[in-house]
């Protein structure tokens, strides 16, 4: 019988040489990521269970991303609470400001191919990407899995998704994820792993595949996978004999199996306010809209910038909307200002702002008001998401989030 | 365990962030947060509800992000137990770690109308109109959770043994 590339990863972690779906077990955990809005809840909850120490210090990351930069004088109070759990607990990996948690938890080397890595954020599954079984949990789980470095789970049936062929241009991996939540449903994948492949996620960047992996949980799914390849050992900056072998076998078991050819996939949108409501851009071209968002964990990589900056290249920003370019982490940040990537976006008219979570979130940065229409690269559409329940939230890739701010309609990137 | 009560009915894929908006988050307490439960799609629910009421809801209950105030804050609400026809899964994990008590039934979200009456018997059964519809039982590990209370009572008592 072979296995799925979760079910390997899970057993690795265990010793074991075999796991069915549904068996639970406890695994061990690698790494932890907690981010600044939860992380008094945590520090509450680890202290109420009575632990006195942090089961391996080394192991876990504190981010601030949600409320960096804060836009309410109560948001500094998570970071006194953090940096004081820190200090007392012997947590040195501490982020302040230097981006959001999901892009920086593979860029500064804290996960590795295999690994196990839970996170207080949902999208925390971004981590699958590199071959990670990563997955969001609440903040009592946290406070719990500080203590013992354990955490039970139940070992998932896997849907594998495989797309053969080639993207046509203006598609992004994006449009790929949005379409599978169309299909599958905003719930198709819950309680199961995503797992990815064929040759078009082959030919994908690490960008590209992260950005299919961040958005697995919104189809509910509990990680969404990618085999390691060459691509993911350059990453992570190893060799690929290093890597684990995780790749699933041939003859893995998996609750449904999905195929697209990427040649027939085309740029969508996920409608408001949910993100399985995918529409073809063709059926909503010529919608006004007031604002572009272009960021986040889903789409604020250079990749993500870059694209952007070829289709606004010489172009303006419609006079009437404000378009704003969060990059994901000051790294990106700075890479994206080294190749002239943010002087092209801010001579199109585009307001850049420092690496967040705020408007994603609905927290600061470019909130919107009542009625208005944004087309928004992030991962969530929901009622009230980035403002009053009114707001009507258009998520797509950042071509077409581009070409709509230039046209202040939404619209087709032609590339 | 018998718990009776009035029924809310909400739709599909009620998620998070209609449960308790990002906006209130950074409130100090779930206590300060929890007047603002279902805000963007019911604004007046959260001062309706009474203690031992339960929430019945369709597909996908709770999905959305990691938050646990959501979870907690149906519990601060004193809402029985939440019936729907799924849950998001990092979402039931959360309100079992609170001791809320969540309810799968594929049929009931479809028969019950706003304000009538429904008992739910924990592991057994739930009625409706005189009528029984069977309940199955929790797996042990999540049971054992939620008799001692929560993962914070659990994790509490496995810290004094080992003192």
């Amino acid at each position: 019988m072979g296995y799925t590339c979760i079910e390997k990863i899970i057993m690795k972690n265990l010793g074991q040489n075999h796991v069915r779906p549904n068996d639970i077990v406890t695994v061990n955990v690698d790494r932890v990521m907690i981010h600044d809005i939860f992380v008094p809840f945590v520090a509450d909850k680890f202290e109420e269970m009575g632990f006195e120490k942090i089961w391996d210090p080394e192991k876990v990351v504190l981010i601030y991303d949600h409320l960096v930069p804060t836009s309410r004088v109560e948001d500094v109070r998570h970071f006194q609470i953090g940096d004081a759990f820190a200090a007392k607990y012997g947590i040195k990996n501490v982020h302040r400001g230097d981006g959001i948690c999901h892009q920086l938890m593979p860029e500064a080397d804290y996960v590795k191919p295999g690994d196990v890595v839970f996170g207080t954020d949902s999208h925390t599954t971004t981590y699958g990407s590199i071959g990670a079984f990563s997955s969001g949990v609440g903040y009592t789980e946290m406070a719990a899995i500080l203590g013992t470095g354990q955490l039970w789970v139940k070992v998932p049936e896997t849907i594998r998704v495989t797309i053969d062929g080639k993207l046509p241009a203006g598609v992004m991996s994006k449009d790929v994820i949005l379409r599978l939540i169309g299909d599958l449903g905003a719930d198709g994948a819950n309680y199961k792993a995503l797992e990815f492949a064929g040759s078009a996620v082959d030919s994908m960047s690490i960008a590209s595949r992260m950005t299919i992996a961040n958005m697995s949980v919104e189809a509910g799914a509990k990680a969404g996978l990618f085999a390691p390849d060459e691509k993911v050992a350059e990453y992570c900056g190893v060799s690929i004999e290093e890597i684990p072998d995780i790749s699933a076998d041939e003859n893995a078991k998996y609750a449904k199996e999905i195929r697209y050819k990427a040649e027939e996939l085309v740029p969508v949108v996920a409608c408001p306010s949910s993100v399985d409501k995918i529409k073809p851009v063709t059926e909503v071209e010529g919608t006004p809209i007031d604002q572009v968002f272009i960021g986040s964990c889903t789409n604020g990589r250079l990749e993500d910038l870059e694209i952007a900056a070829k289709i606004l290249e010489g172009k303006k920003v419609a006079d009437y909307v404000k378009l704003i370019v969060t990059p994901a982490s000051r790294e990106v940040y700075r890479q994206a200002s080294e190749a002239g990537i943010l002087e092209t976006l801010i001579k199109a008219g585009a307001i850049v702002t420092h690496p967040g979570c705020g408007l994603c979130c609905g927290r600061s940065g470019g909130i919107l008001s009542e009625g208005e229409r944004v087309v928004a690269t992030n991962n969530r559409n929901f009622l009230g998401r980035m403002g009053p329940s009114s707001v009507e939230i258009y998520l797509s890739s950042p071509a077409v989030a581009a070409a709509s701010a230039v046209s202040g309609r939404i619209a087709l990137p032609a590339l | 365990m018998k718990i009776k009560g009035k029924v809310w009915v909400l739709g599909d894929d009620i998620d998070t962030d209609i449960i308790i908006p990002t906006e209130y988050l950074a409130m100090k307490s779930i206590h300060d947060m929890k007047q603002y439960a279902f805000s963007p799609l019911r604004p007046e629910l959260a001062a309706s509800i009474r203690p031992g009421d339960i929430i019945v809801a369709g597909k996908n209950f709770g999905c959305g992000s990691s938050r646990e105030q959501a979870p907690e804050i149906i519990k601060s609400l004193q809402v029985g137990c939440v019936i729907a026809k799924s849950f998001a899964r990092i979402f039931y994990r959360n309100a079992i770690n609170n001791g809320l008590l969540l309810v799968e039934h594929d049929l009931l979200p479809e028969l019950v109308t706003e304000g009538e009456d429904i008992t739910v018997s924990v592991g057994e059964y739930i009625e409706h109109k005189d009528k029984r519809y069977d309940l199955s039982p929790l797996p042990t590990n999540l049971m054992e959770i939620i008799a001692a209370g929560g993962l914070v009572e659990a994790m509490k008592k496995k810290n004094s043994r080992n003192d």
